[in-house]
Parts: structure tokens; sequence; C-alpha cells
């Protein structure tokens, strides 16, 4: 198919109307252990013919506690439950925790450090959206989409894997800081992959965007207007994709997303298409930040130089008594970092929407300490996804149960982040 | 401490609803009586100079061994004046009870329901108050402080 001549503007998919007769009404359950149901989540749906005529969503299959888990264990050691909330991006998950830490002990970090978060963060991101956008091709038919998306991933995921040696739960970020610098040559690897990922979203959007298939089983479909989704709490590409600019990186600016220059791309529908459209664009978006981060990258420390908080260099916990009672001194058990009583809620922009951290700490008895405490006493996540499943019934009401997958395919749920 | 605005359009209108307020770490909170809540919200929402338009979070703690015991914790955000504010209701009692946000945000129904099943929290109101992360018949509310960690409810395999 030629797809330059496909023009998207020309109005004639078909549309889910009223059907001429009325059969009995069918109950279908989608899921929970269903391949488009992407991890576990169950969609009971009502049909009317094909037409979707009511939903229930039932979430929870993959609750873990994460909440619990992390009030039983120290402020650094919960970062490795954050890694499992949205595990395509958990570099996002790390920092935005983090930094309610920080913002809890009142410390900020280097330049340096907020720049290499930042260049984390998007390749995180662009690797999140490929990942989202891919598998919502793959179910609509486009396997050669996903195939091309996937080894852009691979691109990104190498960057991670030479920066923490993990691929996916990466825990590649520490309270005050980051654990180490970014290894030698990583820039210029950077410069690379963006140049690889670049050419694989032309292709995709040579192989997709005009694309008469796919752009008539998305167009239309899965719509949720901007007052509604306000409504239903939205946030991230799904927002956007309906109207409204609201993005945290530039309402709320952290890291240095306020150093680098960067737009927020905007749909005007809220259906599928553009959610898909904002997606892609976000991810040029994120790519101009990488290239403007990875320039100006300041040289200094990557982390506070504050021993109460980070961990000394090995060399010295290795090679001198005091480096190495240092690093026992915030390892033993009953000791560690102590954040002062109080709380705090700070909010990121993760590939989804707004991810929130809520850290209480609050002394806990028998551990108290100069009204410090050493443990989180609560550790809240908004999860972004939480609000789109919630609100999946009013989107896919009125649609044909085919729209069922698209819509689901492009709000990107995330069962680590949905269930907790 | 300079009152915020939102703080003195609640204090003109509901002269009795706020408690303390405070801004730890820049996060602008109030603390409410439990009963305002609903209409502390609607003002919030509806009123023309802060349009707190988005329910961002519902949540609540628990301080085991402190009085009140509970705390409600909501988070609102303003689009058009781009600013956050925490508003938070303390309750002593062992199932406290509030009023529902549902008529004012949908998103409210998931997160109310979330925060009940987890804290037994009641919000009245709410269309479809049941459990959401874990299964209908589970005993107890987890994230309290008094239900212990190592505790397994299986639904399937060994008991306890």
């Amino acid at each position: 198919m030629d797809t330059k001549t496909a023009s998207p503007e020309k109005e004639f998919f078909f549309t889910a109307t009223e059907p001429e007769f009325r059969t009995q009404e069918m109950l279908l359950n989608m899921g929970p252990s269903h391949p488009a149901m992407h991890g576990i989540v169950k969609i009971a749906v009502k049909l009317q013919g094909e037409l979707v005529v009511d939903a229930d969503i039932e979430i929870g299959y993959l609750h873990r506690a994460f909440e619990k888990s992390c009030e039983a264990c120290t402020w650094n050691q919960a970062i490795i439950y954050t890694d499992r909330l949205n595990y395509v991006s958990p570099i996002i998950n790390n920092v935005g925790y983090c930094m309610a830490v920080e913002k809890l002990l009142g410390v900020e970090i280097p330049p340096r450090g907020q720049y290499i978060r930042t260049l984390l963060c998007e390749v995180s991101r662009v690797a999140d959206h490929l990942t989202c956008v891919a598998a919502a091709a793959m179910e609509l038919g486009a396997m050669t989409v996903f195939l091309y998306m996937m080894k852009g991933r691979e691109y990104l995921y190498e960057l991670l894997e030479d920066f923490c040696g993990a691929r996916v739960t990466t825990t590649a970020v520490r309270v005050g800081g980051q654990p180490a610098d970014l290894p030698e040559g990583w820039t210029e690897k950077l410069t690379r992959a963006i140049k690889e990922v670049r050419v694989i979203l032309k292709e995709c959007h040579a192989l997709l965007t005009c694309n008469r298939i796919f752009y008539d089983r998305v167009r239309g479909t899965g719509v949720m207007k901007a007052d509604d989704a306000m409504n239903w709490g939205f946030t991230g590409p799904c927002l956007r994709a309906a109207g409204v600019d609201y993005d945290v990186r530039k309402y709320f600016p952290y890291l240095v997303y306020d150093q680098v220059d960067w737009a927020i791309p905007v749909g005007t529908q809220g259906d599928n298409y553009d959610r898909y459209l904002v997606r892609m664009e976000e991810m040029e978006q994120s790519c101009r930040i990488l290239e403007q981060c990875a320039k100006k990258i300041p040289n200094g420390p990557h982390s506070v130089q504050d021993k109460r908080i980070m961990l000394p260099d090995k060399k010295d916990t290795y090679g001198n008594i005091e480096g190495l009672m240092n690093h026992f001194k915030l390892i033993m058990h009953g000791h560690g970092i102590r954040v002062p009583v109080g709380e705090a809620y700070q909010a990121v922009e993760a590939g989804n929407g707004e991810l929130g951290f809520y850290v209480v700490s609050y002394p806990i008895e028998g551990e108290e300490k100069d009204g410090c405490a050493s443990r989180p006493w609560k550790a809240r996540c908004r999860p972004p996804c939480f609000h789109f499943v919630a609100a999946l019934p009013d989107m896919i009401k009125g649609d044909m149960v085919a729209d069922v997958i698209p819509t689901f395919g492009s709000i990107n749920m995330i069962g680590g982040e949905l269930d907790r | 401490m300079e009152k915020s605005l939102a703080h003195r359009k609640i204090e003109e209108k509901f002269p009795q609803a706020v408690l303390d307020s405070h801004a730890q770490h820049g996060d602008e909170t109030l603390i409410l009586r439990k009963e305002a809540i609903l209409d502390v919200a609607r003002l919030l929402k509806e009123d023309s100079e802060l349009q707190f338009n988005f329910l961002m979070d519902i949540t609540a703690v628990d301080y085991l061994g402190r009085q009140p015991r509970f705390e409600i914790v909501y988070h609102f955000m303003s689009l058009p004046f781009n600013r956050r504010l925490r508003i938070k209701l303390q309750s002593d009692d062992l199932y406290p009870t509030v009023k529902s946000l549902t008529p004012l945000w949908k998103t409210a129904n998931w997160l109310e329901r979330e925060c009940f099943d987890l804290y037994g929290i009641r919000f009245e109101g709410h269309p479809n108050l049941t459990r959401i992360m874990l299964y209908e018949g589970f005993e107890g509310h987890p994230l309290r402080k008094d239900y212990p960690k190592t505790k397994r409810q299986p639904l399937i395999g060994p008991q306890n």
C-alpha cells in the first residue's frame, strides 16, 4: 500500500451505530489472563451484537502490598520496590521516590547529578513510549512496527545496562544522588542511539500514521474529551491527546527541565489516534532534551557531599577506617539515613503521566532518635494509569468490541503500577 | 505565616472548617474539620479564583499510637493557577466515616474504594464502596499498622 497517497483527512471509516435489530445481551469476560490484557486485569463487557453497552473492570490481580513492604524497610531499600511499579521505565519511579525523600531531607543534589537523572529519565520515557506504541500496533496486526520498535528499545536498554548493569529493574538512583557517574563514552553512545531511534520513528511513521487500516481502527475510538479527562484525573499523554497541555515537567519543573528547550505536543480529539500521535511526538521531544542535556552536562560531583546520606566511594570503604565506618553507619540495622519527621508530595512526569509520591516520616517506636526516622512511615505512590483504567468503561462504551483492544493498548496500562 | 488565597476563601465561607495549616517543604497543607470536606472541595473546584480542577490523589495514613489516629489525605491541583493543595482530615474512630467526593470527581470512585479497601475508611455517599485490590471476604485492612506484615490470607493453599 502506498502510504503517502492515503489521506487521513477523508473520514470514511466505519463507526459503531445502534444495531438495526436487538439480540440477547451477552456478557464476555476479557481476561484476567489474556494476551491483550498486558498483565492481569479483567474487563467484563456486556455486548449487544458487537456493540459494547456496558463494561466492568476488575483489578488487583497483581497487588503485592507495595506500601506495606516499603514501610518495613529503610529509605534506600524501598527504591527496589519502586522499580517494580512501572517496570518499563523504572528509573522515573526511582527518581520520583528519591526526590520525595530528598524533599523531606531538605537536600538538593548537585547539577551533574540532576543532569544524569534527566538523561536517564528521558531514555526511560522513550523506551516506555516505544513499548506502548509497539504493543498497541502489534495488537492491530502491525508486527513489523513491533519488531522495529523493540529494536529501538534495545538501543536504549543497552544505555541503561551500561550505566547500572540492569535492563529492567535498574535501582539506578539513590536518596541523595546517583550511585555512580556516567561510564566513559556514554554520551557518544547516547548520540548514536538517538540517531537510531529517530530512524525507527521515521519508519514507523511511514508504516502507521497514514496507514488506512491503522487509521480506521484508531480514529474516533476510545474518545475521552478534555473536560471528562480532567474529571477522571487523567495526566500524561492521554490528557494531552485531549488538548490539555498539562505536563509536570513544564508546570512544576524539577531536575533541569526548565533549562532545556522542548515543547509539549497536544492532540485535539482525545481518541486513540491522537494518543498515538502525542506519544510519537513526545519521543522526538525527549530526543531533543537528551541531545541538549548531553551537550550541557557539567562536571562535578554527582551526589550530595554528605556522609550521613550517601555511601562513601568503594575505594574509601575498603581503603581506610573512616570510609569503612561511614559505610557501616549507613548500612547496619538500626542505622542508615535519618529523615526528619514530616510529609512531602513529589510529582514527576512518568511515561504515563503524573507519578506522585507522598512520603511520610514519623518516629517509629523504639527506633526514634532526635525526631528522625530510619524507615518510611508511609510511601504512597499515585499511579497515573490507575485513573485511566478507572475511566476505561466510559471510553469503550458505545464502541465495537474490537475497539476495546486499541483503546486498552493506548492507555498503556502497566500492571505493576496499577495494582502495586 | 501568611494565609494563602485558598485558606482565606475557605475561612470566609466556612469559618469553623480550618483547624490548622502548614506549608512544610513548600507543600501547602490545610487540616480541616472532617464534616466540611465535601463543601470545601466544591468551593475549591468551583470558585473562579481557585479552580482546583484536578483531584490527584486520596489516601490515608494510620498513625497508630497517636491521637487522632487516622488522617485522610487529599491532593488537589489547579491547572489554571498552577498550584497544589493538600487537605487532611483527622479522625480517631476505628472506622472513620467521611463524605465521598464522587459527586464532584469521577476519579474519586476508585481512589476511595482503594482507601476503603486498604485502610477501612468509610465514604458516605459512595455508589459502590467495595474492595478493589483485595478479594471479597478478605478480613481486615492490610495497610493499617496493627495488621501484621507476615499475616497471610490465601484464597487457596495453606492457611496461617
